[in-house]
């Protein structure tokens, strides 16, 4: 069954578990440091491999992240705090438990408004939002992919244990509809922004900072309790959210629609095809044993620094978009795109450079868009700055650059042929706007085309383009071809 | 032989310091008694003579040079096998750290290293420090330098005896139900359980984490007091260390009797005193509680209903937490790494499980699932849930009592040293021998232990000594003004070079 047929028989809920990695110096309970390019087993030390007599001390910055992030999530923020063991065993566990909360989160109950492609909003709520320690990495050698299926050994890699987590349940939601796949995308994608915006975590999906996991059941009606759930784990792409949501949603109304029953289980997510497939049971009983950390005091956050921490939080994203929208005058359709290109902070810091919001949108949307498309790069891999951006669009303002000689001048700036006026003059693109200059060269071209300059004088006024190309051609394009238009019209005397 | 090892710690570190001897002839003398006594009594599970003489020889030197060294510098030193020590063999008396090589330094170990005491090797203990015999090491058992057919107690069975039969003066040890204090009741030695968080544990094998703490075995107190006061003090790698200085214990020693004793309230609590106690363990409580009484002391008595159920507390929260503590024990990462013989495909969970079945001995494996069934979600509020109300209660009935008294006494253990086998043959017997010690760990509060007489077989007695939280120097003031009051009862620990020779009975000592 398709997607849009499921949906239309369903309704889906979704909850969704969100675990980000924060950029904190060194780990949630020891002071090793936090490398990314380390090779393994490198960023530790007896602490995070849990050696036997080791203790864990709790790393301050990560409670003022977590802060942070639940009061920017319209949390609330606990009194009281405390850490307890979650027990499991797994090579890559080093001490049998993880450090997580259970019973007392820091942050609780907020919600987080989300904008879809179209404009319109969707509010999901937040369960909780609590801070833990990471687990290290398997790495199966010898298979196929590096999956644990026909490896013939596996290295366990340490550096990534007890990174500091912070994990923000949603609590379930419903009334998605057929939208359901783009909010839950929508969802995460905020929540990327909110966590760029706090500074406390690189947020890079593509490494891991950011994983969701992805819990959908379906019903028939509102009215109906709701369904066995399946927990799509680690998922981190936007796109693979919307996809696993796609995926699940279809193959549960299948399997609804045959009379069975769905199995509660955790599912693996493929990014070859979009698929998941069965990993382990999971019930709700699961049983992790969890009791509060007998090594780590309780935490009481004093609540005036909490309301310092409020009070110094930035303009979250969306509070922000709508902020510069407004100021810039820019249709909805034209914000979404510069948003959904990743271009906002670029065009903001160009219009602090001077241009004007227009300007800066279609520098941003258009060429750079364009040149980063084609390199495959992200706009903000650019080799220009918004202020570089802005000293071509005053050039271009000031009458000196044609938007085409303006972008040969970026292209310079590009290649590292140094700031727009440096390229403006060593590559000789400034505009000419020596009046007797450009009479020359309009009179050879009127005389070098005695048949256009009939068909002109005949009424066919559009003809004056074939000349305003001869004018420009000899003058290597750095003549204001709206001048030179006008000036052969002069000397023909048309309109 | 010579007998330098005969002299306390203390009089060790004078003879160093008036160059009547040097640290290699103290380190080669303890060496010489391991050599010779360790055989019979098994107090040492790993020896470090190396290590020992590198300390001991750049010690000589330094001193030699007029360095301005610390007043125990150069004196040998025995550590507990569950306190992690670097680059030496560090197993808390299991097979599934055998061969365990630790790349760091315990805190408190640091901190003796750094105050240059040579290290010269490790003790015995029950496997993980759950017993209260030394019977439970997976390296077999110690013995009591009394009676070689009796237990040194236990969990730290290993450094009592290696500090009784005089192989070192003074040793470390963790306490998380009794285990410094219960084995000094039975080697006739002072064992100290300071203050919850008054000691690092950063790097103590963890047994249960809000129970353990470490503290020093030695002759006399003095000796117990000095080495507190090298290993104590905050930590900022162990959360729970409490943060401020934590004082001189050597410096709360010296007041004469009559200044501490009078007007000192005691305190006996009715709840405690009602359990099953040896006669003369009880008479020998009794003949001291008196001699503080005459001495000028108030002994008060206190009915604490809710310590009663300290007990069945203390085994619902121990076993929990042990069995969490003791899940990382996988042979995954270091140690020993047992596979299935049956299966040659098995699985990392089939390796885990047999490793950890064949790994961890009969007592460990039975406080494992006691403790997991105990933390169990279905469980969880009737059991642990209930033991962490309960401690509140006790916690809370002991703060009462200490707005009343400065002090409490109590016998140390119910029985004095038992034979070999009884523990092994019925543990909840030898469970209920820490019926006294475990309210000081429930509630973090500083506890010791020193002998107060023998009973009819010869065998020592002692007084418990507990003190409110972070009062560790009343606690020695007070325990130091006992040792005194009761040092005609003592009989000193027998320095001999062959301890199969029978214990002298009581009689031996009539009309003294």
């Amino acid at each position: 069954m398709t997607y849009e047929a499921a949906v239309k028989k369903y309704q889906p809920t979704l909850g969704l578990e969100v675990h980000v990695e924060l950029n904190t110096a060194t780990k949630a309970f020891d002071d090793s440091p936090q490398e990314f390019d380390a090779e393994p087993n490198r960023s530790v030390n007896e602490v995070s491999v849990g050696l036997p007599g080791t203790l864990p001390v709790f790393n301050e910055q990560m409670l003022e992240s977590a802060i942070r992030l639940g009061l920017a999530l319209n949390c609330k923020i606990a009194e009281n705090t405390t850490f307890a063991r979650k027990h499991y065993f797994y090579p890559d566990l080093p001490k049998a438990y993880q450090i997580s909360q259970a019973s007392d989160p820091i942050a609780y109950d907020g919600y987080v408004d989300v904008e879809l492609a179209d404009g319109s909003m969707y509010r999901i709520e937040i369960e909780r939002a609590h801070m833990e320690e990471d687990a290290g990495k398997l790495n199966h050698v010898g298979g196929d992919g590096a999956r644990i299926h026909g490896a013939t050994y596996s290295l366990v890699d340490y550096n990534r244990s007890s990174v500091p987590l912070v994990e923000i349940v949603t609590k379930p939601f419903t009334g998605g509809g057929e939208r359901a796949d783009e909010i839950a995308a929508a969802y995460v994608q905020t929540l990327r922004d909110i966590f760029r915006t706090l500074d406390i975590s690189e947020a890079r999906m593509e490494r891991g900072n950011v994983r969701a996991d992805v819990n959908v059941s379906l019903r028939k009606s509102e009215d109906d309790p709701l369904g066995t759930r399946t927990e799509t784990k680690n998922v981190n792409s936007f796109r693979s959210i919307e996809r696993a949501v796609r995926f699940e949603v279809a193959r549960q109304a299948e399997i609804l629609d045959a009379g069975e029953k769905v199995f509660q289980e955790t599912r693996h997510f493929h990014e070859e095809d979009g698929s998941t497939s069965s990993g382990r049971p999971k019930s709700d009983a699961d049983d992790y044993r969890y009791f509060p950390d007998p090594d780590l005091p309780p935490l009481t956050p004093d609540p005036v620094w909490v309301e310092q921490l409020r009070a110094g939080l930035p303009e979250m994203p969306a509070v922000k978009r709508r902020r510069l929208q407004k100021e810039w005058g820019l249709a909805d359709l034209e914000m979404r795109d510069i948003v959904s290109s990743g271009a906002l902070e670029l065009v903001e810091a160009t219009v602090a450079e001077g241009a004007s919001p227009a300007a800066a949108r279609k520098w941003w949307n258009g060429e750079l868009a364009k040149t980063a498309r084609i390199d495959g790069i992200a706009l903000a891999d650019l080799p220009v700055t918004p202020a570089q951006v802005a000293a071509l669009q005053t050039l271009v303002d000031e009458g000196r650059l044609t938007d085409s000689l303006a972008r040969q001048a970026l292209e310079g700036v590009m290649a590292g042929e140094g700031e727009p006026h440096e390229v403006v003059a060593s590559r000789g693109l400034e505009v000419v706007s020596d009046d007797g200059a450009l009479g020359e060269a309009i009179d050879a071209a009127i005389a070098a085309n005695p048949d256009v300059v009939a068909k002109i004088k005949a009424g066919k006024v559009a003809a004056i383009g074939a000349l305003v190309g001869g004018v420009m051609k000899a003058t290597r394009g750095k003549a204001d071809a709206a001048k030179v238009r006008g000036l052969i019209a002069e000397a023909l005397e048309v309109d | 032989m010579s007998d330098w090892m005969k002299l306390s710690a203390l009089e060790m570190g004078e003879a160093l310091r008036s160059g009547k001897v040097t640290s290699a002839e103290l380190v080669e003398a303890s060496l010489a008694r391991i050599e010779a006594l360790n055989p019979s009594i098994h107090a040492f599970l790993a020896v470090d003579a190396e290590g020992a003489r590198a300390t001991a020889k750049e010690v000589d030197e330094l001193r030699a040079a007029g360095a301005d060294l610390h007043p125990l510098a150069g004196v040998p030193v025995a550590i507990k096998d569950n306190i992690v020590t670097e680059g030496l063999e560090t197993t808390a008396a299991s097979r599934l750290l055998e061969g365990w090589i630790p790349p760091y330094d315990a805190t408190v170990v640091a901190r003796i290293k750094e105050a240059r005491l040579p290290i010269v090797g490790k003790t015995n203990l029950d496997e993980f420090a759950m017993g209260s015999s030394t019977e439970f090491s997976a390296f077999g058992p110690s013995k009591n330098p009394w009676d070689l057919s009796r237990v040194p107690g236990g969990s730290g069975g290993g450094s009592a005896a290696a500090v009784a039969s005089y192989m070192v003066p003074f040793a470390l040890g963790s306490d998380t139900g009794g285990s410094i204090r219960q084995p000094a009741m039975f080697t006739g030695t002072v064992g100290v359980k300071p203050t919850y968080g008054r000691v690092s544990r950063y790097g103590a094998i963890a047994l249960a984490s809000s129970l353990d703490q470490v503290g020093p075995a030695a002759r006399n107190l003095a000796d117990a007091a000095a080495l507190q006061d090298i290993i104590a003090g905050p930590d900022h790698r162990d959360a729970t260390s409490l943060r401020e200085d934590a004082g001189s214990m050597t410096d709360a020693l010296g007041e004469s009797v009559e200044n501490v004793v009078k007007g000192l309230r005691v305190a006996v609590i009715d709840e405690i005193l009602a359990e099953d106690y040896d006669e003369d363990v009880r008479a020998n409580f009794e003949r001291t509680l008196k001699e503080l009484e005459d001495a000028g002391a108030e002994i008060i008595h206190f009915s604490l209903p809710s310590i009663q159920y300290a007990f069945a507390t203390y085994y619902m929260i121990l076993p929990a937490e042990a069995s969490s503590n003791l899940a990382r024990f996988d042979g995954i990462r270091y140690g020993t790494r047992w596979i299935p013989t049956d299966n040659p495909t098995p699985t990392v969970n089939e390796v885990m499980a047999y490793t950890r079945d064949q790994g961890f001995g009969v007592e460990a494996k039975r406080r494992i699932i006691m403790g997991t069934r105990v933390l169990r979600a279905e469980n969880y509020d009737d059991y642990f849930g209930a033991a962490l109300r309960m401690r509140t209660l006790v916690r809370e009935d002991l703060e009462k009592l200490f707005e009343q008294a400065d002090v409490y006494v109590s016998p140390t253990a119910l029985s004095t040293s038992f034979p070999f086998e009884r523990e092994v043959k019925s543990p909840v017997e030898a469970y209920l021998n820490d019926v006294a010690t475990i309210p000081a760990n429930l509630a973090g509060l500083p506890a010791l232990s020193i002998p107060n007489g023998v009973d009819a077989a010869g065998l020592p007695t002692a007084i418990q000594v507990v003190a409110n939280q972070r009062e560790d120097a009343r606690l020695y003031s007070v325990a130091s003004a006992i040792e005194e009051l009761v040092a005609e009862d003592v009989v000193e620990c027998r320095y001999l070079d062959d301890y199969s020779v029978p214990a002298p009975a009581r009689a031996d000592r009539e009309g003294k």
